[in-house]
């Protein structure tokens, strides 16, 4: 794969593992044995089965007819939504719960930001009866409560993170810490293909899945393997690198991913890090980092807790580097108003991540006949609060 | 040669070194609190630069980092406090921070300027031995800097006996896998990994830090170490009041 991970872990002068020695056992333990273990025919075959009978894959590719007559091409909705706990995240959490059993732990941590990792991730744990520790910025909390009842519900213990922005980097940060403590019983379930490698590789290789099952559906619908247009929305990036993985080395499909511009990109409340971002090291590996002259990162603001993270994934980081995938944002009430419009269009109320790469949709240029699909990474239950409050209902 | 590979030549035991965070509790009293310690009779220092999203550091150090960030301390306004640190303070002196703020500011630049200044070893915890040999290690010695690298108790021997081989002032023995701020608990497993360290008969000395919070522990660390560093309880006296008088006191019930 011409834009996958070399041996080192590095996408370009993206990735590496920039961690402290505490942490380098752990992540070196993960490093020696990911591959052997995924590619392992027994861990496929479960990781397959609970995909299937569990999960509820292969998720459907549906073409929505109304928005593509309001866009003027064929429109495929990617159905993540349609998933067991309600978005992309429980395909990684899968495949990590496995690998963690197969490397002996004892006990899960993760972090979250919207909810949906740390109830995907306190689902697995439920399903293997495996202790689960979720880590979660205490204003997240507020602003996704009903994700917190269900982590509480499926018998995860939900620690708020009361540093810093008190959102997902400061999660993140507080899960690096309880892992730092434990390094011999735990496995920390990263949500998203951000962290040191091989977590950016390992997390894409189990959201591969969704590009992997899109191709076939698409030679089934279209009689075409590849389409023009392939858009997700990026926070760390996991849902947009499962939706681009198989297209990646086919140059002519075109990869639209989609930021958070908050109130929008000069307003100081955004986390649109591409537009904003230099190069630098959060969370153990060099990527595009919103920060200060001085190096200290910045907090990001987003209506969507998922997509609320100063930095990118090192191989997004990379993509648009050297321009394989274009990178756009969205503001809050772009998104919010493309939520309304696809819950009123196609009956399908999106996550408010989601909703971001829905409003791209009315800025792209298709030409008729265009194949474009777009990843539906979630649904929008969890958010019903936020498009109440703002639209009145 | 340093002035930390002067003092590791002459002296062998019970070394006290104190970290603290620069910045923090007020953005000027850096140079102070480094006299202070001087002058109570510890033998060298570790001056911390804050970040953000100190990950290896538990709540006392993330505190002082965020009020030092808060009083607006940067790594301009801590070189430009250090220009005159040699007409004050003798005792050799580290920078410790993280790898971020140290690649924005640029790492030939931040090693000029940190030798510049008279200091003489650095700490960065999140910049992997790798990353360090292919990019940066030029630059350290260029300046006779010392890197200071750290080993846990689950650091393989292999591994320890490769930053052996790539320190050249000390080892910094971490005295359990944990996070700053940790009270040191003196359990088996971390007697026979004190005894494993010195039955490798390494060719830097060591130092051992986090936990270190009296002279209990300080003791302990010293039948199996050179020294010890002591850190939070350290930061956690600077939010005291008065606390520049109490270094001196502070500091003997440490080290008598």
């Amino acid at each position: 794969m011409n834009y996958g991970v070399n041996e080192l872990g590095y996408y370009g002068d993206f990735g590496g593992a920039y961690i402290p020695e505490m942490l380098y056992p752990n992540v070196e333990e993960l490093r020696t044995k990911y591959l052997s273990i995924i590619n392992d025919a027994d861990f496929k075959a479960e990781f397959d089965q609970l995909l299937r009978d569990y999960v509820g894959r292969p998720s459907p590719l549906y073409h929505a007819k109304r928005y593509s007559e309001r866009y003027g091409a064929n429109i495929f909705f990617k159905r993540e939504d349609l998933n067991h706990t309600g978005s992309h995240k429980i395909n990684n959490a899968i495949g990590q719960i496995l690998l963690a059993m197969r490397l002996g732990k004892k006990r899960i941590i993760a972090e979250t930001g919207a909810g949906q990792h740390g109830v995907a991730t306190a689902t697995v744990c439920a399903l293997k009866g495996i202790e689960c520790v979720v880590y979660m910025g205490e204003i997240d909390m507020e602003r996704q409560a009903p994700n917190v009842s269900r982590m509480k519900m499926l018998g995860a213990k939900v620690v708020p993170a009361t540093s810093g922005s008190k959102t997902l980097k400061d999660a993140t940060n507080e899960a690096l810490r309880d892992w730092i403590g434990n390094p011999v019983d735990t496995h920390y379930i990263i949500g998203s293909v951000v962290g040191p490698y091989p977590y950016p590789d390992m997390v894409a290789r189990f959201q591969s899945i969704i590009s992997f099952e899109t191709k076939k559906q698409l030679l089934e619908k279209t009689g075409k393997e590849l389409p023009e247009y392939v858009m997700a929305c990026v926070g760390g990036g996991s849902n947009a690198m499962g939706m681009f993985y198989h297209f990646l080395d086919d140059e002519n499909v075109k990869l639209v991913a989609v930021e958070a511009a908050g109130k929008g990109v000069e307003s100081g409340l955004s986390a649109a890090t591409t537009f904003l971002g230099r190069e630098g090291v959060l969370h153990g590996s060099r990527t595009l980092l919103m920060q200060t002259d001085d190096g200290q990162v910045v907090e990001p603001y987003s209506i969507s807790a998922g997509l609320d993270y100063p930095g990118i994934g090192p191989q997004h980081a990379y993509l648009y580097k050297v321009n394989r995938a274009q990178y756009v944002s969205i503001t809050d009430d772009e998104a919010l108003q493309a939520g309304l419009l696809c819950s009123q269009l196609e009956g399908i109320i999106p996550a408010i991540e989601t909703a971001h790469a829905l409003a791209q949709l009315e800025k792209m240029k298709f030409k008729p006949g265009d194949n474009v699909v777009i990843c539906i990474s979630g649904r929008g239950d969890k958010d019903l609060d936020t498009y109440i409050k703002y639209f009145n209902f | 040669m340093n002035r930390l590979n002067q003092l590791f030549n002459t002296k062998k035991d019970n070394l006290l070194s104190i970290y603290f965070t620069a910045g923090y509790p007020q953005l000027n009293t850096t140079l102070d609190i480094a006299e202070a310690l001087e002058k109570a009779g510890v033998d060298f220092l570790e001056i911390g630069f804050p970040y953000s999203d100190p990950v290896a550091d538990g709540p006392a150090i993330q505190h002082s980092s965020q009020t030092a960030l808060e009083n607006g301390m940067t790594l301009n306004v801590l070189f430009e406090q250090l220009k005159d640190l040699r007409k004050h303070v003798s005792i050799p002196i580290m920078l410790m921070g993280y790898v971020n703020p140290i690649v924005q500011y640029g790492v030939e630049r931040f090693c000029k300027k940190a030798a510049e200044v008279g200091v003489d070893g650095i700490i960065v915890p999140d910049l992997p031995i790798y990353e360090y040999e292919k990019l940066y290690s030029g630059f350290f010695k260029d300046n006779n800097l010392s890197n200071i690298f750290m080993v846990t108790p689950q650091t393989s021997e292999e591994r320890i006996c490769k930053i052996d081989e790539l320190s050249n002032s000390f080892i910094y023995l971490l005295s359990s896998s944990t996070i700053t701020g940790i009270n040191l608990q003196l359990s088996n497993s971390i007697e026979d990994y004190y005894k494993r360290i010195k039955a490798m008969q390494l060719k830097n000395p060591t130092i051992f830090g986090f936990g270190i919070t009296n002279n209990e522990s300080f003791k302990k660390a010293c039948e199996y170490a050179n020294g010890a560093i002591v850190g939070t309880a350290f930061v956690k006296l600077l939010g005291t009041e008065n606390y520049l008088e109490k270094i001196q006191g502070f500091v003997k019930s440490i080290r008598p």
